[in-house]
């Protein structure tokens, strides 16, 4: 019997035919492909990219230095130190995150009280060496006032699901 | 033990004593119950009602903490009561509590230093709510100050009361208070004084919560990063067990750990607040002395220089220990000395004349717990809060809970407790010998009276002949017999019983430290070897070449010619025995700082550059060695106590002779200086900075 199919297949050339309107079909189907860096997909809000400190809107900082994001990193890629500011707030005196050691993971932003350490949108920071992925409070603070608009819209299309 | 009551909790009946709470039953039979205000070591105050059972019968939860077992009533058929821990209404009960204590509590975990450690916190994850039902505002509270050690954050109390218990019981200086009530309840200091007390640091263990804090320690770490050890402090003669946590080679705080034999649950302030000066003031590289000047040198240089300074004429060099040198050292320089044929030696820094009779003329005999047992106290000379707090607050409490007569002799000091202050020069001492009236009688009538005489008295020109004196009173009193040792000598410094213990005295024909120092200031002694020895005047080496191995920059390395660096107390594995010779083993914490060896190592291999090289390459071959030659030392964690007190006569103690008319004194001027780990922590200089101000304010008043 299977023979006999194979054999009809063959003479009237109908795998050729049918693999000729699936090409047709994509042929004239909307492009996948698009034109990067000039052209950008879409993110989903919960995208999980470069890493930013966040700041209130008057400028002060978020990070409180609870460590918890320390703690719960499973790459222990982020170091922090501590100690009281001058005005005896508890600030961070060191926010390191290797970002060679990160997973990307999101745990950090979870675990995050103030809502300080994000995986904003960004995930074009390649670099031409390795230092340059270790970074530092100063780094992750102007990531976070480079970034705040889009994560904040972000947070704010997220925050019905939390 | 006799009058034992049976008790159903959970449904598994038990025996338990009849003055024992509710709350110990129930831990007895394996049942846990949370609680905040309710401590072991302070008084029943059952205001938290976290600790909440059912009593099967009665109307309402009750508090286990307040309740004996004693005033329970057995159920009507004559079965035991029953007690439920687990049950629906112990729950809800203690979730209602929980959801009242959580009302005005801020919720700042984040940013406030007991989280992670915190009981408020724990409980919560059994008791808590998911979400308050509290709408109006939660009600704050200014911080109240408590000195450089304690930080406040009032709005995080619950009003559990026991920094107050502590301070009035344990401390005994009723400086913090509950002023108030309901809503408007809030601890406050007195006149907001910095707090007084040398325990007041524990207060920051007892909180259940983040409102006293550390100001020290404020946001350094989490306890979750901390790396603990178990260790033994040096600030006094105590040994008070520590756990020392540390993170990244850097010691962080101290925490006492429970030993009901020496420190109970406290430490004193030194001893929990000294860690910033061991990162600071440290010796890490060695140096030796050029044109007046100690200038950098490898550790081959400084090694090969003391070697050919201590291979000339024995005669002319001499050692000395300082007090923080742990035995193992001692022990490497006894025998290095011992190989060199140096008979002066000298461990007694302070100058004391102990060491020369058998092992309980230098030893607190009766141990520390055993000042619970005594009910007659005779201090001779000796600022027990300041030269040992945890023997002090163990009078106190046989003070309070035993009604223990104390008597002094010695300058008066504010000691937390009364006493008949006796008299305060050595003749009251000889005077009080023969009297019959006052405290000698209530000595005379004592059951287990006992003597404490500071090494302040002994420390003197007439130090042999106040210890005769002490003696005899110690015989006339019958303080010695076969069961009970009541002759105590309370030691200051953490190496001195060890040092005595091993012999680190002068040999025969040998000079001891004051002449030792007067050799030096004739020519005759040229080489002196200083472990660690930092309390003694710089001059007084006069022209002596000086070797001081240490781990500080304090008197004792400004005067040296060459400097040895060495471990500090949390950087080594040694054994240190306290004043009762109960011997404790430390454990290294962090490693020593920059190229600072641990002490016997660097005598280990100084003696093989002196061409004696001591017969062992490591700590187990010295242990060995030690051992062997000193057997007390082998008796790990055991205080010798009333062994042998058969055979000890106290009146043949010292000699007999004149007495000055000076005054019996401690020798701790400031107790927040009293060694250079304490010289180089800038809290402890706060500390003390404080307490002067209080003292001048309170001259201005």
């Amino acid at each position: 019997m299977t023979r006999i199919v194979q054999f009809i297949k063959a003479a009237f050339f109908l795998e050729f035919i049918k693999a000729f309107f699936l090409a047709m079909k994509y042929f004239f189907a909307p492009k996948a492909t698009i034109n990067y860096p000039f052209e950008k997909g879409p993110l989903s809000p919960r995208f999980r990219g470069e890493h930013a400190l966040r700041r209130y809107p008057n400028g002060e900082e978020r990070c409180i230095a609870c460590k918890l994001c320390e703690a719960i990193c499973p790459a222990q890629a982020i170091v922090i130190e501590a100690e009281p500011r001058e005005d005896g707030s508890r600030r961070t005196t060191r926010y390191d995150i290797d970002m060679t050691k990160c997973i990307y993971c999101g745990l950090c932003q979870e675990a995050c009280p103030v809502d300080a350490i994000v995986e904003g949108p960004n995930f074009e920071y390649a670099t031409e060496t390795r230092e340059e992925l270790f970074y530092d409070k100063d780094r992750l603070l102007a990531n976070g006032d480079r970034w705040e608009r889009e994560i904040a819209m972000n947070l704010k299309k997220d925050a019905p699901y939390r | 033990m006799s009058d034992l009551r049976k008790v159903n909790i959970d449904g598994q009946e038990i025996e338990v004593p009849a003055d024992y709470t509710v709350m110990q039953a129930c831990e007895q039979a394996g049942a846990e119950i949370p609680r905040f205000c309710y401590h072991e070591r302070l008084s029943i105050a059952g205001n938290c009602r976290m600790c909440l059972v059912e009593w099967v019968g009665a109307p309402k939860p009750q508090a286990s903490c307040a309740l004996q077992v004693k005033d329970l009533r057995p159920n009507r058929d004559g079965s035991p009561a029953n007690i439920r821990t687990d049950s629906e209404i112990v729950k809800k009960a203690r979730e209602g509590v929980m959801e009242f204590l959580l009302i005005n509590h801020p919720l700042d975990c984040p940013i406030c230093d007991q989280g992670g450690e915190c009981d408020l916190q724990d409980q919560a994850m059994g008791y808590g709510r998911d979400g308050s039902r509290f709408e109006e505002n939660k009600r704050a509270v200014d911080d109240k100050f408590m000195g450089p050690l304690v930080k406040t954050v009032m709005t995080r109390c619950i009003q559990c009361t026991r920094c107050v218990r502590f301070i009035t019981e344990v401390a005994g200086v009723e400086e913090i208070g509950l002023a108030s009530r309901g809503e408007d309840a809030e601890i406050t200091t007195y006149l907001e004084k910095s707090l007084t007390s040398e325990m007041s640091g524990n207060v920051i263990d007892l909180c259940p919560v983040g409102a006293l804090t550390s100001k020290p320690y404020a946001f350094n770490a989490r306890p979750w990063e901390l790396e603990p050890t178990e260790t033994i402090d040096v600030m006094d003669a105590v040994g008070s067990n520590i756990r020392v946590d540390s993170r990244g080679g850097r010691v962080l705080r101290i925490l006492p750990i429970i030993n009901d034999d020496i420190n109970e649950e406290w430490i004193s302030d030194k001893t929990r607040f000294v860690w910033d000066g061991l990162g600071r003031q440290r010796l890490d590289k060695p140096y030796i002395r050029k044109n007046g000047q100690l200038v950098q040198a490898s550790w081959g240089e400084a090694l090969d220089l003391a070697a050919s300074k201590l291979k000339a004429d024995p005669e002319t060099i001499a050692a000395i220990a300082g007090d923080l040198a742990d035995s193992e050292a001692m022990k490497a320089l006894k025998d290095l000395m011992d190989a060199l044929g140096v008979k002066n030696m000298d461990c007694r820094q302070d100058g004391s004349g102990l060491g020369m009779g058998p092992r309980q003329e230098y030893l607190m005999n009766t141990t520390i717990a055993g000042i619970e047992q005594a009910d007659a106290l005779l201090i001779v000379g000796a600022d027990v809060r300041h030269e040992a707090p945890l023997v002090n607050t163990r009078i106190r409490k046989s003070w309070i809970y035993s009604g223990l007569e104390i008597g002094m002799i010695g300058e008066a000091y504010d000691l937390t407790y009364d006493y008949d202050h006796v008299g305060t020069t050595p003749e009251d001492l000889q005077a009080f010998l023969k009297s019959t009236k006052g405290f000698a009688r209530k000595l005379k009538s004592a059951k287990n009276p006992m003597i404490l005489i500071g090494t302040g008295a002994l420390a003197r020109k007439d130090g042999a002949q106040i210890l005769r004196l002490c003696g005899e009173i110690a015989k006339k009193y019958k303080m010695v017999r076969k069961d009970w040792n009541g002759f105590n000598v309370l030691q200051t410094a953490a190496s001195r019983v060890a040092g005595l213990d091993m012999g680190f005295l002068p040999a025969k024909d040998g000079l001891d430290l004051a002449g030792i120092l007067k050799a030096c200031k004739k020519g005759t002694v040229k080489t002196v070897y200083s472990l660690g020895a930092d309390e003694i005047d710089e001059a007084g080496f006069g022209d002596a070449f000086v070797i001081y191995q240490g781990s500080h920059g304090d008197r004792g390395a400004h005067r040296a010619d060459i400097v040895l660096p060495a471990a500090a107390y949390t950087e080594k594995d040694a054994l240190w025995v306290n004043t009762e010779g109960r011997v404790q083993m430390g454990r290294m914490a962090v490693s020593p700082k920059g190229e600072a060896k641990i002490d016997w190592a660097i005598i280990r291999a100084l003696s093989s550059k002196c061409d004696r090289t001591l017969p062992y390459n490591n700590l187990e071959e010295l242990r060995t060695k030690l051992f062997a030659d000193h057997p007390t030392f082998a008796g790990l964690n055991v205080a010798p106590g009333a062994d042998g007190a058969s055979a000890f006569d106290p009146a043949k103690l010292g000699k007999a002779g004149k007495v000055n008319k000076a005054p019996l004194r401690s020798q701790i001027s400031d107790f927040y200086f009293t060694n250079p780990v304490a010289r180089a922590s800038a809290v402890m200089a706060e500390c003390s900075a404080v307490g002067d101000s209080d003292m001048i304010n309170e001259a201005a008043e």
